[in-house]
């Protein structure tokens, strides 16, 4: 059989569970908890086929008790073991953040570094389908500002897999954040583009390494997650009306931040828009465009960010639509970018 | 009569003895540089104090049955518990005072102690230990070890959700974990009786399907036989056990609280009914030798000197440290 080189098409959310499979196979102290991972192999899919496959030793559905089986994983990382937690919305880190930012987070540092904490912390964002504002929050910069976590988000199945397969083998506590309109679950709706070729076997898509998703050399356009398709798009059409070529940087590492790729980005287009759907103020966004003024980059036009405003986000379409950060909008900040003058 | 043998019960005294010099030896350095005026952020040993003094039988009588490869989780009261899961002491009380040679280099401090060489850790926020000991006993038994884990709370703790979350799951999981509260009576000012539902908290093992097992008097003995059943138990496989224990808190919450929220008289009665003279005498009166005895206060006292002169003549952290250890190195892959 010729397989070496097929395309496989794949969702984040296989090849998340794809990942997740390949490590359970290949260390068995790799195991999953988390409400409904087991027999509904996860609301969002994505850990599909690992009770059939690896049983009620290694995946565990557990009571709706966040910080009770977070802070067990943080003992069972202690101990050596590389458990995946699930936690199934991001908004519900109100339950848990004492497990999460006070013990996984501080156990290498408190412990001078005797005792580790090798453990995946994966956890659903976004909204844009109208599940209101304790179902569709980013939170990125929440996370990112703790320091002693790695935050990371995959745009596309390609870097779900990779990132998954190097947060489970990071010896560090990591965040791994999948965006819900990105997933490949029949009933939330996809973004095409984050359906990719997913190649078979092991590969790591390095943590703290952002990617070009798209070379170019007049503009920089920043994204993470969801936005990094909204930037695409934004640049595929400069590309056709404009003649404008845009670069496309997805972050894909929130924490610690690659901001050399952005940098080094930026130094060659000179123009900047940064577009994250996470709230504005003290935001991922802002970091970005603080690092670039600091590095004392001259560009040519003032910077500029889209974010979703400091509101609570809101259900109704007509609301939500009107101030999640989209395509269009990225098109506009470039265009005006593009026009204007430092 | 308890059922304890000597050597037991020897180690027991001389790690209660060894505790509580500990303590007497934290306050004076403690009061350094916070005198006449405190100031907590002054003198060798910033930051809050918790002293352990009074509740030293809860520490001795869980611990005694204990090995290296079982885990203790302790509290942002930890001195007692870390000196009886044999935390070396050394490093310990230089982790106190910020040294270089601290047990985390002096990242923690004296609420966040970490030895993983005895699996022995604690966390300042309350019932928070609990999570991560369910964690290191289901990983026992997930390797098919028969090493368990102990979770030390206050009574405070017990009106926590993390309390009921790792009880519930703890007991779903079948989890080889020993629960102990140390009910001094006081979450810092507020009495346990004027905010919590239940009179014992062993009570509330029931809603959990576990044992739950009241120790009234701060005895050794006694804290001693019930820990032994239940360890047993967890080592067996059967599962997680709550034990209460009334011990008491013979300091203030924190050095420097005024107390002024205990009754009249309340600090004295507790005072006289000190668990470590009580036990010397009950030792004495069971036929132990008095020159045995003392042979165990020299050792407390001189492992404590030479802690104290280690951790004072070790060097200040370089500050660029600070920044070391937020991440720990791959080692494998």
């Amino acid at each position: 059989m010729n397989t070496a080189t097929a395309i496989r098409k794949q969702t984040i959310a296989k090849a998340m569970s794809e990942a997740l499979a390949s490590e359970m196979e290949r260390d068995p102290g790799v195991v999953v908890l988390g409400e409904d991972i087991g027999k509904l192999g996860g609301v969002f899919g994505n850990t599909g086929g690992l009770l059939e496959r690896f049983g009620t030793e290694r995946v565990f559905d557990t009571p709706i008790s966040e910080t009770g089986f977070i802070g067990a994983a943080v003992g069972m990382a202690g101990a050596g073991m590389r458990p995946v937690v699930e936690l199934m919305f991001v908004d519900f880190f109100g339950v848990c953040m004492d497990a999460i930012y006070n013990l996984a987070a501080k156990q290498a540092y408190f412990s001078g570094g005797q005792v580790s904490c090798p453990m995946v912390l994966m956890t659903s964002v976004g909204g844009g389908y109208g599940d209101a504002g304790q179902h569709s929050q980013c939170l990125y910069a929440t996370f990112g500002h703790l320091p002693g976590m790695k935050v990371v988000i995959p745009s596309n199945a390609h870097d779900a897999k990779g990132l998954m397969l190097a947060a489970i083998r990071d010896e560090n506590p990591v965040v791994f954040m999948f965006h819900k309109a990105l997933q490949g679950m029949g009933w939330l709706g996809t973004v095409a583009g984050s359906i990719t070729d997913v190649p078979d076997g092991e590969y790591e898509v390095p943590i703290g390494k952002a990617g070009v998703a798209r070379e170019g050399t007049d503009i920089t356009l920043v994204g993470l997650g969801i936005t990094v398709h909204h930037c695409l798009a934004a640049a595929d059409a400069l590309s056709r009306e404009d003649g404008v070529e845009a670069e496309v940087i997805d972050i894909r590492t929130i924490a610690p931040l690659d901001r050399e790729t952005i940098l080094a980005s930026v130094r060659k287009t000179g123009r900047v828009v940064v577009v994250d759907d996470d709230y504005l103020s003290c935001g991922l966004a802002g970091e970005v465009i603080a690092s670039i003024a600091e590095a004392g980059i001259p560009l040519a036009s003032p910077p500029q960010r889209i974010s979703h405003p400091d509101i609570p986000i809101p259900f109704s379409p007509a609301l939500e639509h009107a101030v999640l950060p989209n395509a269009e909008m990225t098109l506009a900040a470039a265009r005006q970018s593009i026009g204007e003058r430092a | 009569m308890s059922k304890t043998n000597q050597p037991h019960r020897l180690w027991m005294y001389e790690n209660m003895v060894k505790s509580r010099a500990f303590e007497d030896a934290i306050k004076p350095a403690y009061l350094e540089g916070k005198t006449p005026r405190f100031n907590m952020a002054r003198g060798p040993i910033p930051g809050e104090m918790h002293l352990s003094d009074g509740q030293e039988p809860c520490a001795v009588g869980v611990c005694a049955h204990l090995r290296e490869s079982d885990t203790v989780t302790a509290t942002h009261r930890p001195h007692h518990a870390a000196i009886a899961k044999g935390v070396d002491l050394d490093r310990m009380a230089a982790e106190i005072f910020g040294r270089d040679t601290g047990l985390s280099g002096g990242r923690g401090g004296h609420m966040h102690l970490f030895d993983a060489s005895v699996n022995f850790a604690c966390s300042g926020i309350i019932a928070q230990g609990m999570g991560p000991a369910l964690g290191a006993a289901m990983a026992a038994k997930l390797r098919g070890s028969d090493a368990v884990a102990v979770a030390y709370i206050g009574e405070g703790a017990a009106n926590q959700g993390a309390f009921h979350e790792v009880m519930n799951l703890a007991s779903v999981w079948g989890a080889p974990l020993v629960i102990v509260i140390e009910d001094n009576g006081y979450g810092v000012s507020v009495s346990k009786a004027s905010c919590t539902a239940v009179s014992r908290n062993a009570d509330r093992a029931a809603a959990y399907a576990m044992p739950g097992i009241h120790i009234a008097g701060n005895d050794p003995d006694a804290i001693y036989d019930a820990a032994g059943e239940a360890i047993a138990r967890a080592r067996r496989g059967e599962g997680p056990s709550l034990i209460e224990i009334e011990t008491s808190r013979l300091e203030g919450h924190f050095m420097g609280d005024q107390e002024a929220y205990r009754p009249e008289g309340e600090k004295d009665r507790l005072k006289a009914m000190d668990p470590i003279p009580r036990y010397r005498e009950r030792l004495l009166a069971d036929g132990i030798d008095a020159a045995e005895l003392d042979a165990c206060e020299k050792h407390a006292q001189q492992a404590v000197e030479t802690a104290f002169a280690f951790a004072r003549g070790s060097a200040l952290p370089d500050p660029a440290s600070a920044f070391t250890s937020v991440f720990v190195e791959r080692t494998t892959a």
